[in-house]
């Protein structure tokens, strides 16, 4: 009998170490480099990198999202943004803090190229090298990468830097969506598990 | 041969085409003005070659396209350019877009055409870059361009050229009357894209209610061995993945083109100006619209210059405005309400409908879905119409993908049968409209990531530099001063001596100097002023010399 006991304690054992040995390998061997929630909070943000948020850019926003901080207070990326960080954290979206800003068209820096002086104090300030220039050379703007951050207006020293909303490409117009609630009575909805409790109450 | 073959859903409609078909193709006269947009296909802006003040010949090139972006856009008449502007075009959207204007002179006189009766020797680059050069977009009303779509299909091998007449929407006759009045050169261009295919057989699909359009054409194919399929009237047989299904019996995969399974499908317009391009070198410059609808009094179809104010058309064919309600570019099921009435026809306008109040009632009030699952059957897609309606409506993009929203081909069919009236296409439009958004937003975002963590590594790069060479230089001056200062101790003694014979010496010299000077005041009086300068000179290293021993005097004596 002492000796089953034993022989059971010792394959446990054994099994116990075993397993133990190969989950202490694989934690080394396929460790998780950084935050992996830090990298999807990121991924939701719109990575202009303006700074509006109060943090030096969009990653450390991201952390500081994952430590606890709120989530409504990047106005580039709006409501669309706070939804979807609310779905990924599983948290209730709040409406955007105005403290921060308000949400905008998008627009992009455009310089006056012929006012423009030459001192290179934007494109150091550009988050995104969206600015092309050298010393005494005129700057411009690449339009197609200027996230439209605001970061070069304060630093211009003749003040020859515009913030322009962009023009709507007739290529990417889309209807919008037809009135969301074109009932004439309150809501009679049957069979759908995705209405209010009105519709709960009729059915 | 199973042909006709059937696909799924589908409904059947009021054709209401004979309205339009009671006299043939009329010419329409000059306008005042023409405005030919730069984008009518889809791809990038043409970009324009003339110049406001240039004069222009009918047919000449406006604006050039490189292959595979776009194609060019040609003069319809001769005369002179006005303006090139941001104009209304004929979009749903309202928006403005780049158009030429040009105000005709009145004679209409063509630019040198190349004319090339034995087109069919070209090689096959050349009857591509002409077809491109003809600025052919697919006539059917999307606008692929013409000799990309022949291109594409060159990479998987074309079996089955399929030309589609079918013409299955309410009020357009634009494909019949051109079948009817000319079925020749519809042939002949089909024949021109199957041998630049390579194809082994060629379909012309044709709905059954265009009895004289079938007649006509199968006369004309009368020993080509292309073939005349009728398809029973019902909509959508005209919609590509449908037509395709019809004559062949296969399915377009999922994500994929008509080319994965060995077909190319063409509209029978896009035939005809091919056969246009390269026999008699005529770019497009003009095609059949249709002009109908119960505020018309003179219903038709005409030839319509690209470029022309619509409104000059309805005018010229008895518009009565006060009747007209709603004016559609395209057709009832597919088109779309035309926000300006100066906007001008396009390649793609095969229709415009001038619809009184009791053609266009307004829709009625949509009531809430109850899940009938009449527009299931009547989806020709096999998706899931009203599943895709909640997602789309409460924003559930994502999951609207997983039920295939992007296979809707936004027919209408399932608002037409839907019993509680929702305008169901329009959520699909508007939430595709979204998820192209929301992939673009997502792409910017994810270049300017990098571009961000780009830039902060370069900057850490050239900080981690600049460290490292302030380590260097401050390395190097410990290294200096530390060897320097027991040298310097050591060599105070003999500093001190050599000071010492410095100083002796610039006396010397100063007193050599002198004794010069005292010599030429008398002798040579013009090398005065140079030795006084030679003077000041010795007699100031002397003083730095003796400075230089005094200090060495004091700092040997602390």
């Amino acid at each position: 009998m002492w000796m089953n006991l034993a022989i059971a304690v010792g394959t446990l054992l054994t099994l116990a170490g075993l397993f133990g040995a190969v989950l202490g390998y694989a934690s080394v061997r396929f460790r998780v480099q950084g935050n992996p929630l830090v990298e999807q909070v990121d991924s939701l943000l719109p990575q202009t990198q303006c700074g509006q948020c109060g943090y030096p850019g969009c990653k450390p926003y991201a952390e500081a999202i994952v430590e606890g901080d709120k989530i409504n207070k990047c106005p580039p990326g709006g409501e669309a943004t706070i939804q979807s960080l609310a779905n990924l954290l599983d948290v209730e979206p709040e409406p955007l803090d105005a403290e921060h800003g308000v949400e905008q068209e998008k627009r992009v820096a455009v310089i006056r190229e012929d006012e423009c002086i030459g001192c290179t104090k934007c494109i150091q300030a550009c988050p995104v090298d969206a600015i092309v220039g050298a010393a005494q050379l005129m700057h411009t703007v690449i339009e197609s990468e200027c996230t439209g951050c605001d970061l070069c207006i304060d630093p211009c020293p003749v003040d020859c830097i515009d913030m322009v909303t962009v023009s709507k490409d007739i290529r990417e117009w889309y209807p919008n969506a037809p009135a969301d609630r074109p009932f004439t009575h309150p809501e009679p909805v049957i069979a759908t598990d995705r209405q209010p409790a009105t519709a709960e109450a009729g059915a | 041969m199973g042909r006709p073959f059937d696909f799924p859903g589908g409904i059947e409609l009021p054709d209401n085409k004979t309205q339009s078909l009671q006299s043939p193709i009329r010419q329409p006269s000059l306008p005042d003005h023409f405005a030919v947009p730069l984008l009518q296909h889809i791809g990038e802006h043409a970009r324009a070659c003339v110049q406001p003040g240039d004069t222009v010949l009918k047919g000449q090139r406006l604006a050039d396209s490189d292959r595979g972006a776009g194609v060019p856009v040609h003069a319809p008449t001769s005369g002179t350019v006005t303006a090139i502007e941001a104009r209304q075009v004929p979009h749903p959207s309202g928006l403005e877009d780049w158009c030429v204007r040009i105000e005709p002179d009145g004679r209409d006189q063509w630019t040198e055409l190349a004319d090339c009766p034995d087109y069919a020797e070209l090689p096959v680059e050349e009857q591509l870059s002409r077809i491109h050069a003809a600025g052919i977009a697919g006539l059917g009303g999307a606008g692929f361009p013409t000799d990309a779509k022949l291109v594409a299909g060159d990479g998987a091998r074309i079996r089955t050229l399929i030309l589609n007449g079918a013409e299955c929407e309410p009020y357009i006759t634009a494909d019949q009357s051109l079948m009817r009045e000319r079925p020749e050169a519809i042939i002949a261009g089909a024949r021109i894209i199957s041998s630049l295919l390579g194809a082994e057989e060629c379909l012309i699909g044709i709905e059954d209610n265009k009895p004289e359009a079938i007649k006509a054409l199968q006369e004309a194919t009368n020993g080509t061995g292309i073939e005349v399929v009728v398809v029973r009237t019902r909509y959508p047989s005209g919609g590509e993945k449908q037509l395709i299904q019809l004559l062949t019996g296969q399915e377009v995969p999922h994500d994929g083109i008509p080319a994965d399974i060995g077909v190319l499908c063409q509209n029978i317009a896009t035939a005809e100006s091919i056969y246009r391009a390269l026999r008699f070198g005529e770019p497009v410059i003009s095609r059949i619209t249709t002009l109908t609808g119960k505020a018309l009094e003179r219903p038709g179809n005409v030839e319509a210059r690209i470029g022309t104010p619509i409104i000059h058309l309805l005018n010229e064919a008895g518009l009565h405005e006060d009747n007209l309600k709603r004016l559609i570019m395209g057709g009832p099921m597919m088109g779309f309400d035309l926000p300006s009435i100066t906007a001008p026809v396009v390649k793609g306008t095969n229709c415009l409908i001038a619809g009184t109040a009791d053609e266009f009632p307004d829709s009625p009030i949509p009531q809430p879905c109850i899940r009938c699952g009449l527009c299931e059957q009547a989806c020709p897609m096999e998706l899931l119409p009203q599943q895709l309606y909640w997602f789309a409506r409460s924003g559930e993009y994502d999951k609207a993908e997983d039920f295939n929203l992007f296979d809707c081909i936004e027919c209408g069919a399932c608002s037409w049968v839907c019993p509680s009236s929702i305008p169901l296409v329009q959520y699909y439009q508007h939430a595709k409209g979204a998820i192209r958004e929301q992939r673009r937003e997502q792409e910017e975002a994810d270049r300017a990531r990098l571009r961000f963590e780009q830039r902060q590594a370069r900057l850490e790069k050239e900080k981690a530099e600049k460290e490292e060479r302030r380590q260097a230089r401050m390395e190097a001056r410990k290294h200096k001063a530390s060897g320097a200062t027991p040298e310097s101790a050591a060599s105070s003694g003999p500093d001190l001596e050599t000071l010492t014979r410095r100083r002796d010496d610039a006396r010397e010299k100063v007193d050599e100097a002198r004794a010069k000077l005292e010599e030429a005041r008398e002798t040579a009086p013009e090398a005065v002023t140079k030795l006084e300068r030679a003077l000041n000179k010795h007699q100031k290293r002397l003083d730095s010399a003796e400075q230089a021993l005094a200090n060495a005097h004091e700092s040997s004596t602390e």
